[in-house]
Formats: structure tokens, sequence, C-alpha cells
């Protein structure tokens, strides 16, 4: 198993990932401090979702290395994999809450399937996590069918935080809100992974949620990071993708493609 | 337009996904023996898979075995050899009739319903949350229906067995002038252990079959519900052709 002597908790070098012909990512090489959060933004399509798949080990990168405390993860399996996603969490950008279960056991699942937890005890810890994303506990028995698309994302992250993750995921997690809740949600980001001190990476296009919860932001454009710096500087940076971008103009360097 | 090059990619797609099913397959059995096993989850499909599927098998195999009654009795009566009526239903329905029409109902009903479910989770991402709440979906989702199917389908032919024989009994009774006791006990005297034992080795095989095409499909589901409804079709379809195909090889085999 491959080391590295260096203190990021997760980093990506040269990773590269493609389906068929299609060239996805192309050389990522990104770092994450301990404690710290990450935001990635680029356009739809451009491989952001692909990002986070190939850290999780849903997706397996065709080069390049993933370190998660120092241990290349791209090509571990069976029980190390399982060691390493427990260090998880993520809030996905549908939610993706499991409909065949009420919300709590939404909540609870990682610790009662993952960790072995008693379903007494989980219920206990959903129905406190649930409270921190400011869901009283008669939301616990509902079916995630029967909640709004903003209570679902809530439960999403009180899921993603369940297991006191060392590193959680957030893929668009404003995207479908509307401009309160959104700002709700992210106030609930930055306060509940200040909570449990993880380390985060984030991937939006929403540039208001961005400056909210990023300390670092990494632009992506055609499989590359383009730029990458504190998120008070992105506005200076000069580079003319990122203006563009962060300005949401037609116009400029980046060419919407019709065909992808 | 090159022939062999368009030929040469339809192989290799058809190679690439056998490839792809026999992975998925050895993953899907292999995780009986490492656990954990989710036994609560196993008897939730034995229900929604066996227990569920009961009124629709048992009304097929009910009016086919009727049926099957009234046909051989317009043939074997050409010939005057009508006595041969419960011995001709009983070896219809056990070794053939009865796994292959329940097998095909279940198929219809239970791979359609798996492959959508499944298929709904990967493409709400759902089947990927389970793989960052440290669950392996393979083992969570995929392992219980295979069990569950496995388990249930000898059962629930074993009952269409049973039901058929009594559709071609109500059928001979009622149209045909059969006196019941002697139906009944002509059709006792005939049955062997064979009969019924190879109908439910093939009943095995068929659950095996439906719940794997259910969740392979609804598993590599891609698009949003045009990716599910294509996943639905395509494991009812290759579930049912399995099933036939399977069907005449255990015949070969087990005759």
């Amino acid at each position: 198993m491959a080391r590295t002597s260096n203190t990021a908790k997760v980093e990506l070098r040269g990773v590269k990932k493609r389906f068929g012909a299609k060239v996805v990512l192309d050389g990522i090489d990104l770092k994450i401090e301990p404690g710290k959060s990450l935001v990635v933004i680029g356009g739809s399509g451009t491989g952001k979702s692909v990002m986070i798949k190939c850290v999780l080990g849903i997706l397996r990168p065709n080069a390049g290395e993933i370190f998660v405390d120092g241990t290349d993860v791209a090509r571990l399996r069976g029980r190390e994999r399982d060691a390493i996603l427990k260090k998880f969490g993520m809030l996905f950008q549908g939610a993706a809450l499991f409909d065949s279960l009420p919300v709590w056991e939404n909540v609870a699942f990682g610790l009662i399937q993952g960790r072995g937890v008693k379903r007494s005890k989980a219920r206990d810890i959903a129905i406190e996590k649930l409270a921190k994303v400011g869901l009283g506990p008669e939301v616990a028995k509902l079916w995630p069918s029967e909640l709004s698309g903003g209570m679902q994302k809530r439960v999403g992250l009180a899921r993603a935080i369940a297991a006191d993750p060392e590193i959680i995921f957030f893929d668009e997690p404003t995207t479908g809100l509307d401009p309160i809740m959104a700002d709700v949600i992210n106030n609930l980001i930055v306060d509940t992974v200040k909570d449990v001190g993880a380390t985060t990476l984030s991937i939006t296009h929403d540039m208001v949620s961005a400056r909210k919860i990023a300390d670092r932001i990494a632009m992506l454009y055609r499989g590359k990071i383009i730029w990458e710096g504190p998120t008070s500087e992105i506005d200076t940076c000069g580079n003319p993708y990122v203006d563009q971008f962060i300005h949401g103009r037609a116009d400029g360097p980046i060419k919407m493609e019709v065909r992808s | 337009m090159n022939v062999f090059a368009h030929i040469g990619r339809v192989i290799l797609a058809l190679m690439h996904e056998i490839g792809r099913l026999c992975v998925f397959g050895v993953d899907a059995v292999t995780a009986f023996v490492r656990p954990p096993i989710y036994w609560p989850l196993v008897l939730k499909q034995m229900m929604r898979i066996g227990f569920f599927s009961l009124p629709v098998v048992g009304l097929t195999a009910f009016f086919t075995g009727g049926v099957l009654a009234l046909q051989i009795y317009t043939g074997a009566s050409r010939y005057g050899a009508e006595a041969f009526v419960p011995l001709v239903v009983l070896v219809g329905i056990t070794r053939e009739l009865g796994p292959v029409i329940a097998g095909l109902m279940v198929a219809g009903r239970v791979a359609a319903a798996i492959a959508a479910e499944l298929g709904t989770m990967r493409v709400t991402e759902q089947i990927d949350a389970l793989t960052t709440l440290a669950t392996n979906p393979i083992k969570y989702l995929v392992a219980p229906r295979l069990l569950a199917a496995v388990v249930s389908m000898p059962i629930l032919v074993a009952i269409a067995d049973s039901v058929g024989i009594f559709g071609g009994y109500v059928a001979a009774t009622q149209s045909l002038g059969f006196t019941g006791s002697i139906y009944l006990k002509n059709t006792m005297d005939a049955v062997t252990f064979q009969d019924v034992s190879s109908g439910l080795i093939k009943a095995t095989a068929f659950g095996f079959i439906i719940a794997l095409m259910g969740c392979y499909h609804g598993f590599h589901s891609k698009g949003g519900a045009q990716g599910v409804g294509a996943a639905t079709t395509s494991a009812v379809v290759s579930a049912s052709i399995l099933i036939l195909a399977a069907n005449y090889i255990l015949t070969n085999l087990l005759f």
C-alpha cells in the first residue's frame, strides 16, 4: 500500500477517468488540508460528480492516485475499502434517501447496517442528529416521500453526519432549493461541519453557496483544475475562465458545448 | 460500411455484457459466504417474491391443469385411452407446466418489480448512497433477493403442482364425467418422486434466473424514467427467454 508523508487529509494526484473514448477527468491534482473545506466549481457536465465518485471508490480511475490520510485508496478492495468508507459521509444532490425506510432509519442506516449499533440506540442518535439540522422528533417517523425538497436535503445532511465522519462530501447541496432554504442549508453545512470538525469536499455551480462554505475554491474545466486558491482571492484571480464563471456570463472563453 | 466491423462490434458488446453478468452473478453468490447476511431482508423478500405471487401462480396453475385435462381427453378419446388423463395431467403439470408457468408468471411479476425498484434506486443515487454508508449494495440489495427467489420458487411450484392437478381433477369430474375417487386414485398411483423432484429442481434454477435478471438489469440501468423502463423490459424478456432455454437444457439433463 503506497503512503505519502504529507499531511493532506485527501489528495488527488493525476487522476484520470474516461468513459469509452470520452475523457472526463484529465489529470486532476487536488489537496484538502484536515478540517478545511474545499469547494470545486464548474459547469454542468464537467466531471465534478465523477471526481467525487472516484474518491468514494464508486468509480475506479483509469490512472492516478487518491490518498486519504496518506493511504492510496484508488485500488483498495474488500475490507480495507470498507474501513476507508467508514470515514466518509455524503450528501447527494437529490438527497438519495431510501424511500423504503422511514426518516429515522435513513439517518441511522450507516450506524445500524455499517457499524452494528443497536436499533434503539441508533434511533436516539438519529433524533439527536435530526435536531442538529433543525428537524423535530415528529419528523423521524415520516417517510421520505412526505417531505419537501428542503427537508429531504436536511435529512440527507443528518444522515451524512450521523456516524461522525472525518470527511464529508456535498454534491450540489443547494441545487433545486429556493434562495432562503439554500441559505439555511449553507448555514447548516458550515455549523455541522464545525461541530464535527470534518474535512469537506463540495461540488457546486452555485457561487453564493461556494463563497459561504468554502475555505478554498478550485475550478474544474475540461477535466482539469484550471484555478485553485483561497475563497477571498477568487474575485481578483485574473483567470478569465473563473471570472466568466463566477459572474455567470454567456460570453467569454468558456463556450457552451451543445454536444459532449 | 464494413460488415465485419459491425459484426465484430456486436460480438464484443455481447461478450462485454456476458462478462459483466458473470462478474455480477459471482459477486452476488459469494455474498452468501461473506458476512454480513441480512436475514430480515431475506424474509421480507420471501414474502414479496413468494407469498404475494401465490394468487397469480395458483390461478394460472388451476386453469392450466383444467385445460390440460380437457385437451388430453380430446386426444386420448380418439384411441379409447381416456383412462390416461390423470397420468398425463400429473406428468405434464409436475414435470413441465408447473415450473414453467410459475416461472414465467413470477418472471413477469417479480423480475419486473425488482428491476424497477433497483433501477429507480440506481438513478436516484440510492445505490451509491448505500456505498457511502459503508454498506455493500450487492450484499444488501442483491443477495437477499437472490436467496429469497431460490428458496421461494420450489415452494411456489410445489403449490402450483397441487393446484394444477386439482384444476385437472375439477375439469375431469365436472366436464368429462370422471369419478372423483377414481381420478384421485389413478393420480396417486401414477406419481413418482422423479416427476415432482425434477420440477422442483427446475423451479430452483428459474428462481435464480428471475432474481439475477431483475437485479442485474435494475442495478445497471441508466438515465431516468426511460432507463428504468428499459431495464424492466430487459429483465422480464431476458428472464423469460433464459427460463425457457434453461428448461430445455434441464429437461435434457434430468431425464
